[in-house]
């Protein structure tokens, strides 16, 4: 039987804010442990929380961005369990009267351009962070617990169950996540946690409506996890169905090293969370003006982005693709085009030679001036440096910031062209180099090239190699 | 006279015109501690070299000409559930027995900002759940006029510190009568605030939508003084009120002519000791005679009141009460696993009321029973509140009783806790519709023990209940609001029960 | 119908986490029974369209600005931990039913 795989993702992203979402420790990453927490962020008793501005913001820009109705009065309840990590053994979350109602993401999947719907958008607190003694939780002999991550701001974004395969899941994610980082409302780094995402998944017959047995997946730690876990669960489960069995309500976690999934707990264990209004803070209300205000300031986020720059800059879509991967690339693309007039090759460079220098050098994109770059480039198109000049300026433009306008003229790096500047050079090295003369002449082609080197090595690098090649022919 | 008799106002005068110092008025107040809280024991926790470190530093200030808080010198008492920056703050139970705050809640800071010496942290029952008193993990207070009896609770301890002459002021809390019923019981005046008027930060939570400090006095205009100190608005607490806190001290002259007095008669007065309808309406008599026009206020909800306050209040607390765990503070209990950890912590921690109120709430709260406990008791608020708001139409005072007996023996009610949370009834609804009570001394039971009367009124119209109280005090006469202690002479010693 | 707590209690001790005495079982199912039977009787109100009041201030919330206030120094903010682990919070093992809570 053909089944049809059936996704919903609950995606948790860190708001970035300065400050935790009901008391003003820093929400910085990493530190000592539990030096980031104060009476409210510890739960000690006695402690009330209250709202952060920014992170209501933040919460409302993403919800905004994500076309979800953003909801003006608003509530928050308390979600009851017990767990170390929870320092009040209850999470200050939304349940019934979430800031956001729906929304959608436009997403290019298998088969075109596709809207995948969202549940909701709501505002909650992070927990604190366990630490397992040993290699893995299991079987560890005790846990640690550090609070600096409780109480940072967290948005719990939960999608329709309309993703049809891991490759899906990671393509919206991926999306989800760009369009976060446009919105300014996350820095959505997998690595650190600031963006996580659980899964549900279950098969169904090809054609049936009715929803099939789901699994829970967590603990997927990367876009590419995302996709490995959750073709793996489909894999498990069409295995279990097509051998006559049923799947198991259950929660599972991704097991990286061993590449499978591992059943932690089945439906018995799940929990009752008497969730009820969070009495020590009064219903989130909030002005139309400030909603208005927020919508206006949203920038244009990446699938618009991505279709104008495909017009205005003739780019291809792939090349549009890579520009708007986040905002500060586009934003330099867009701001070095103002100044040079050839698009495709600007985004060629952009995305060859720009990207890898600043992953070689770990410089930021916000370190480079948009302009050196442009500088190099016209001089490059005016023949004053060749090439390989170009390539090895950028490298130092991002390694060292220089600035290639004055390494060419200090260093004396420009092009050597012209019959009269270039023969000298290369009589002399016909004179000292016979042999190779002699091969070439009787046919070795690869004598050539050999000779062409002889002349850059002579000329520091700087010779116009097109000049070069036709003048070195003629000679021999 | 001895300095530890005088009220709040008296002794403040007598610092500020250098009559005494504060550091005589502590040893004062410390000595009546020594001679009677070994028997009475409204103290978990005395501090009495820090109060005499307060008040000497404030005699100091005096003599340099600093411009100080009338109530600087004034020593007080808190309620051990209020959190004192490193003084063991315990809410009477095993779990939180060794518990020390690294902070001030704010009505703490309040206290010490003003300068007022802090004599101890007075005994309630645990987690502020019970009318008694006897709920305290640790020990029973006594009530001083008659060493049988209970001083009601929760906030016993502080009722008791200032009806025998250990406190002149107390700061209490009142979730569902805490503070009025002990007052009512042991002949001092409580004021429970309009829900919000007082900053609820570092007040350990029992029901959070229904708790709120208050204060315990002798009279009217000491409770004046010291909520003119802990009011208004805190940006830590965000269900505290904004907007601008009157002179609670001002105004406040007894005037009742043309005051609207509903006196509320209940559905069923089940239970109501006879003398106490009697003193109610010996009340509203007086203040008939005085030129309040007087009418009678139905509350009929009130029994659904009870109710739905214990739904409410318990699954509240269940949810509040989770963070004891044994992980971060408190008790903690060994166990191999996390589960078996954090029941053995808190099964070993936690006394019977509040077990009792913890699987209540959680079963409450639980699928399944959400809708016909947890939120029919909302909807019940909502019709409370209703309630109130038509009668306050027609009056501007409500007048009843703030208890429906005079205190009960200890032991009397303690192994029936619906028994005992019916001595609450008076008290309820006004906490569920967050209106501001105050219970002031109305007289005596034939027993010779205190009965108190509770008056009511409109959000933020403290002014009016201590304004009333006032005209109360004005009529009572040269009568002793002081409890003998006779036995106490007598060589009562620690075996009266 | 009355209210039979006694089945109730195991499940309910469970989720509150609280361990409990055979007898304090069996005193709690009698107390609690009672107690929840006086309770019920909420249901003879009509509150069909009455909104619950979760909270008697009827303001909306009040929000802080975003900025960062100095936390409790580390010693503070461990000082009443039962069991650290240099600057850790000592937690017990946790099972593999116990791995994931929310």
């Amino acid at each position: 039987m053909q089944y049809e795989v059936v996704i919903g993702l609950e995606i948790h992203v860190e708001l970035m804010t300065a400050s935790k979402l009901f008391c003003g420790c820093s929400t910085t990453f990493g530190g000592e442990p539990n030096s980031n927490c104060c009476p409210v962020c510890l739960g000690l008793p006695g402690s009330l929380p209250v709202f952060n501005r920014r992170a209501v913001e933040l919460a409302v820009t993403a919800a905004l961005a994500l076309n979800s109705e953003v909801q003006l009065r608003s509530r928050f309840d308390r979600k009851n369990y017990f767990y170390p990590d929870l320092p009040k053994a209850y999470q200050i979350s939304q349940y019934d009267q979430p800031l956001g109602r729906g929304g959608y993401l436009e997403v290019e999947l298998t088969g075109g351009k596709r809207r995948v719907n969202l549940e909701r958008v709501h505002l909650e607190e992070e927990a604190g962070k366990l630490v397992h003694a040993g290699d893995s939780i299991i079987g560890a002999g005790h846990s640690m617990a550090d609070y600096n991550r409780a109480g940072i701001p967290l948005l719990e974004i939960v999608t329709a169950p309309e993703l049809h395969s891991g490759q899906e899941a990671r393509t919206f994610l991926e999306d989800l996540r760009s369009l976060l980082l446009y919105s300014g409302a996350s820095d959505c780094k997998m690595e650190e946690g600031s963006l996580r995402c659980d899964a549900n998944i279950s098969l169904r017959p090809e054609g049936s409506s009715k929803l099939g047995t789901r699994a829970e997946v967590k603990n997927m730690n990367s876009f590419r996890s995302v996709e490995l876990a959750l073709d793996y669960e489909v894999r498990r489960q069409e295995q279990v169905l097509s051998e006559g069995g049923t799947v198991v309500q259950e929660t599972c976690h991704w097991d990286e090293a061993k590449k499978q999934t591992i059943t932690l707990r089945g439906k018995e264990g799940s929990s009752d969370y008497r969730y009820f209004p969070e009495p020590d803070l009064l219903p989130l209300v909030l002005e139309k003006t400030f909603v208005e205000n927020l919508a206006h300031q949203l920038p244009e986020l990446p699938a618009t982005r991505r279709e104008r720059l495909q017009e205005q800059y003739g780019l291809e879509k792939e090349e549009a693709l890579l520009l708007t991967s986040n905002r500060e690339l586009g934003d330099f693309f867009e701001a070095a085009a103002k100044q040079y007039p050839g698009y495709r090759h600007l985004a060629n460079w952009i995305q060859g030679d720009l990207l890898y220098q600043l992953r070689e050098s770990g410089k930021r994109l916000n370190e480079i001036e948009p302009g050196l770059l442009v500088d190099l480039l016209l001089r490059l198109d005016e023949g004053r440096i060749n090439r390989p000049v170009a390539k090895e300026l950028l490298a130092e433009m991002v390694q060292s910031g220089i600035d290639p306008k004055e390494a060419i003229k200090e260093r004396g790096l420009e092009q050597i062209t012209g019959r009269d500047n270039l023969l000298p050079v290369i009589e002399e090295v016909i004179a000292n180099n016979p042999e190779a003369v002699d091969n070439y002449r009787q046919g070795k082609k690869k004598a050539l090239a050999f000779l062409v080197g002889r002349v850059m090595a002579a000329t520091e690098g700087r010779a116009d190699p097109a000049e070069l090649n036709r003048l070195l022919q003629e000679k021999i | 006279m001895q300095l530890y008799e005088h009220t709040a106002a008296e002794l403040s005068r007598m610092l500020q015109s250098r009559e005494v110092s504060s550091v005589e008025v502590v040893r004062s107040f410390l000595e009546r501690i020594d001679q009677v809280d070994s028997y009475l024991k409204a103290f978990i926790t005395q501090t009495p070299v820090t109060a005499l470190d307060t008040a000497g530093e404030i005699d100091s200030g005096r003599m340099r000409g600093e411009n100080l808080h009338p109530l600087a010198g004034v020593p007080v008492a808190i309620k051990d559930n209020i959190s004192t920056m490193d003084l063991r703050t315990t809410c009477a139970s095993r779990i939180l027995e060794n518990y020390i705050p690294p902070f001030d809640a704010t009505a703490a800071a309040a206290v010490k900002r003003a300068g007022m010496p802090i004599l101890g942290k007075t005994n309630l029952d645990e987690f502020a759940m019970g009318s008694s008193t006897e709920n305290s993990a640790f020990f029973p207070t006594r009530n001083p006029w008659d060493p049988q009896r209970v001083p009601g609770g929760s906030s016993g301890g502080s009722a008791v510190a200032v009806a025998a002459g250990m406190a002149p002021l107390a700061l209490g809390s009142d979730t569902g009568g805490s503070i009025r019923q002990p007052a009512s019981l042991c002949g001092v005046t409580g004021l429970r605030p309009t829900y919000g008027r007082v900053s609820r930060y570092g007040l350990v939570a029992f029901a959070s939508s229904l708790d709120q400090i208050g204060t315990v006095s002798l009279n009217a205009f000491d409770c004046a003084l010291l909520l003119n100190l802990v009011a208004g608005h805190d940006p830590l607490d965000s269900t505290s009120l904004p907007g601008a806190v009157p002179d609670y001290t001002a105004g406040l002259e007894p005037g009742t002519k043309g005051l609207r007095v509903g006196v509320i008669s209940y559905s069923s007065t089940e239970g109501f000791d006879p003398e106490v309808t009697e003193t109610v309406q010996k009340a509203a008599a007086l203040l008939e005679e005085h030129g309040a026009e007087v009418g009678e206020v139905s509350l009929s909800l009130t029994d659904y009141g009870l109710s739905a306050y214990y739904l409410i209040a318990p699954s509240e607390a269940s949810s509040n009460l989770g963070r004891y765990d044994g992980i971060r503070y408190g008790y903690s209990a060994a166990g191999d696993n996390i589960e078996t950890m954090f029941s053995r912590t808190r099964g070993e921690g936690f006394g019977p009321e509040v077990k009792r109120r913890v699987m209540i709430g959680t079963y409450a709260l639980s699928a399944g029973y959400y809708d016909a406990y947890y939120l029919k008791a909302m909807q019940v608020r909502t019709l409370i509140r209703r309630e109130y708001e038509k009668a306050f139409k027609k009056f501007d005072l409500l007048l009843g009783a703030a208890s429906p007996t005079p205190a009960f023996k200890i032991g009397e009610k303690i192994g029936d806790p619906l028994q005992m949370y019916l001595s609450d009834v008076c008290n309820i609804t006004d906490s569920l519709a967050g209106v501001p009570s105050l219970a002031v001394p109305g007289g005596f039971h034939s027993s010779g023990l205190p009965l108190g009367l509770q008056l009511t009124a409109r959000p933020l119209q403290e002014q009016l209940l201590l304004k009333t109280a006032r005209f109360f005090e004005a009529y009572r006469g040269q009568v002793s609001l002081r409890p003998g202690l006779e036995f106490i002479e007598k060589g009562g010693g620690s075996s009266a029960v | 119908m009355p209210v039979d707590f006694g089945k109730e209690v195991d499940y309910v001790a469970h989720l509150a986490r609280l361990s409990l005495e055979p007898e304090e079982k069996e005193c709690l199912a009698g107390q609690l029974s009672e107690i929840l039977e006086t309770a019920r009787r909420i249901q003879e109100l009509d509150t069909a369209g009455v909104e619950p009041t979760s909270h008697v201030t009827e303001l909306p919330a009040v929000l802080r600005d975003d900025s960062v206030r100095p936390s409790l120094p580390l010693n503070r903010a461990l000082q009443n931990v039962p069991q650290r682990e240099k600057s850790f919070v000592k937690v017990p093992r946790i099972t593999a039913s116990e791995l994931e809570q929310d």
